[in-house]
């Protein structure tokens, strides 16, 4: 049973087995052991991201492509459920529409491009992708009247998920049973079987064509794989993954805009999560999106400390200024790059192997 | 009988190749077209000379790309973060020289901008020495980390760039003689864009100068077409690949004087904005050539200053538009080098 589960992929070290199970511990329990809306918006967020950088690294950690339009899909999705919700009124048909219709424009866009451009070399599909997603981003700034621009979409949920829906009158454990924590628990849910749908397709025959494909596509071709062919798949399937991301974090957060979503900062953000984390293994997107974004959300706090112990100091008070979090993250990144390319999980599975 | 074909047998055994000419039309043709459309003749002289500034800073910075490109299959994602500093040391001698800048007489506003851009292309070129021994060099030969290693690179020199400059935009006035137009007939010609077209100019005859009339541009021109057969012939390419890096950073450093001076503003996310606009032009241009990268650079600027005019809400794609076109007629850019 819990073979099936995991597809046979498991942590195999004890130490990541141990962090895997604090990180889901911890997000389950989050309105329990945490409250506060901080608390709650940071674990969300978390659940958002596993799914994101886990369809990234579908792509660049198992197949080897290198794709800067990963953001056009998560927007996508977004935008699908906000101009749906928008126009349809809050219902669950208003959803089920707006992720059917960004789903079926996530796939035709993925095959599109998929077919014409990952022919070339890699360095050729990322600037592309990085040019498409920019004239997408353009795109949606500037349909206005559909996609409310730059200021967005700001629109309501579900009368079940809305904050003002009340499960029961009476609080559980000290916390009420309200909209929030439905939809909360319905991300998490949600986020699990995402993951464990991508842990399907990576461990199965599919999945390690992929990886035959990103460590030698030549030797795949001649092998009888239609490399193109796998690589479009996987395109296809990681944008279609993004995209349901995408429509969690419109459900979410309520609101919609080309920041949120759009933006190339979140690029780089999920490019540093999953090298970070562990290319080419699942369970690294879920450390890599977790430390990231508990660093953005806590480690101004610790930085702001260091910033005023090293106040006399002029060039250093300005290096751990809580707003320089990200130059710590990208040497992180850097170093990751050169140093332990399989990343944390690649690390500790590799501790793990050696016999002590 | 002549006397080239009595001193070189050999040469004159090679066929004659016929220079390729055809894409150095397109900017004519294209500026002709554009004028019918535009409407009156001055509109279309102020029109021309604005894409042709803007054309020309880009093509200061996307030169060294380019090259970077050809010499090495290096691409630098990273090229932006030498823009912002460029754009930010000028900022940085501006204030120093204050009294200069804001004078009334052009000579003493010369005396400000030449440092600003020396100091500018001084600075990136030592800080492009670091980048090339740091990050790029320990990934040579392996794209996909070099995209991402780049990419790190531009994130780490940014946030840098915000530690020592802050993170709000800063304005960057235009020295007093350089401000205000020109009219020539009724056609109102900004005396900026007069200046970068010069700056340019100089720039492309420098650089044309160097890889076509001597030994180190001869060795480039080489390495870009076949680095191994020059490698073979006993010369370093990896030395020649540095001295390229660092050449290309200064331009870049020099271009974000100039992008900066254009916009008036300093952001340091002025770089990545580029990176775009700085691919398009190397990918229509034939990746690693330098002629196709100026007509390149020439085209986006007319094309996105034409389009402004006419219709801005095309304007915003006009470039990937004019991407499309030119790949669809010629699919490896416009002057394809080597066998890429």
């Amino acid at each position: 049973m819990v073979h099936h589960l995991f597809s046979g992929d498991f942590p195999r070290s004890r130490v990541l087995l141990v962090v895997l199970l604090a990180i889901v511990l911890g997000l389950v329990l989050t309105p329990f052991a945490f409250p506060g809306a901080k608390a709650l918006n940071v674990a969300a967020k978390i659940c958002i991201f596993i799914v994101l950088v886990s369809s990234f690294d579908l792509l660049l950690g198992y197949t080897g492509i290198v794709s800067f339009a990963h953001t056009m899909f998560f927007g996508i999705g977004a935008y699908g459920v906000a101009i749906a919700l928008t126009h349809m009124g809050p219902t669950w048909s208003a959803v089920a529409a707006g992720i059917g219709a960004a789903l079926v424009l996530s796939l035709a866009l993925s095959l599109v491009i998929g077919l014409f451009s990952l022919r070339v070399k890699a360095l050729f599909y990322a600037m592309i992708t990085l040019a498409v997603a920019a004239a997408f981003q353009t795109l949606a700034s500037q349909l206005s009247d559909l996609t409310g621009g730059e200021d967005g979409l700001t629109f309501r949920v579900p009368e079940m998920l809305s904050p003002g829906f009340m499960l029961s009158q009476h609080p559980f454990l000290g916390v009420s049973l309200d909209g929030r924590l439905i939809s909360f628990y319905l991300l998490v849910t949600v986020t699990m079987v995402l993951f464990l749908i991508m842990l399907r397709i990576v461990n199965s025959p599919f999945g390690r064509v992929l990886q035959a494909i990103r460590e030698n596509e030549f030797r795949a071709e001649a092998l009888g794989y239609r490399t193109v062919i796998y690589r479009t798949w996987s395109n296809m399937l990681s944008a279609v993954f993004a995209t349901l991301a995408g429509a969690l974090l419109a459900l979410w957060l309520r609101y919609n805009g080309p920041d949120t979503s759009l933006s190339f900062e979140i690029m780089i953000d999920i490019l540093l999560m999953v090298v970070i984390g562990g290319m080419g293994t699942l369970y690294g997107s879920v450390v890599g999106a977790t430390l990231f974004i508990i660093t953005q959300n806590y480690l101004q706090d610790l930085m702001k400390v260091a910033s005023n112990a090293a106040n006399g100091i002029p060039l250093l008070r300005d290096l751990v200024s809580p707003d320089r979090w990200l130059l710590w993250l990208g040497i992180l990144f850097v170093l990751s790059v050169y140093r332990f390319p399989a990343g944390i999980v690649g690390k500790l599975r590799a501790k793990a192997l050696r016999p002590s | 009988m002549n006397s080239s074909a009595a001193t070189s047998p050999v040469l004159d055994a090679l066929p004659e190749v016929k220079p390729d000419r055809l894409p150095l039309l397109l900017l004519p043709v294209l500026a002709l077209v554009a004028l019918p459309l535009t409407g009156s003749f001055s509109t279309w002289v102020t029109l021309t000379f604005a894409g042709l500034a803007m054309g020309m800073i880009i093509f200061i910075i996307a030169s060294g790309l380019t090259l970077v490109f050809g010499l090495m299959d290096v691409l630098n994602f990273g090229h932006g973060v030498f823009i912002t500093l460029g754009a930010f040391l000028a900022t940085s001698v501006f204030g120093r020289m204050s009294g200069w800048a804001e004078s009334d007489s052009l000579y003493r506003n010369l005396v400000a901008m030449l440092p600003a851009m020396l100091v500018a292309m001084a600075v990136t070129g030592v800080v492009g020495f670091a980048f090339e021994r740091l990050i790029i060099r320990p990934v040579y030969g392996q794209p996909l980390k070099q995209i991402m290693i780049t990419m790190g690179g531009m994130i780490v020199g940014v946030e840098l760039i915000k530690v020592f400059w802050g993170a709000q935009a800063i304005p960057l006035p235009l020295p007093t003689a350089f401000r205000g137009s020109l009219l020539f007939g009724e056609a109102a010609v900004e005396k900026y864009r007069l200046v970068a077209v010069l700056v340019g100019l100089t720039v492309f005859a420098a650089m044309h100068w160097v890889l076509s009339r001597t030994k180190v541009g001869l060795l480039i021109r080489a390495g870009v077409q076949d680095r191994e057969m020059v490698e073979s012939l006993g010369y370093r390419i990896g030395r020649l690949f540095v001295g390229v890096f660092i050449a290309g950073s200064a331009l870049a450093g020099l271009g974000g004087v100039m992008w900066g001076l254009y916009q008036q503003i300093v952001t340091p996310e002025m770089g990545s904005q580029v990176n775009v606009l700085l691919f398009i032009v190397i990918i229509i241009g034939g990746m690693g050539s330098v002629g196709g990268c100026f007509i390149g650079a020439l085209l986006v600027g007319l094309v996105s200053n034409y389009t402004g005019f006419l219709a801005p809400k095309v304007a915003l794609f006009s470039n990937i538009l004019l991407m499309v076109i030119v790949l669809l007629w010629r699919p490896r850019g416009l002057y394809s080098v080597g066998n890429r």
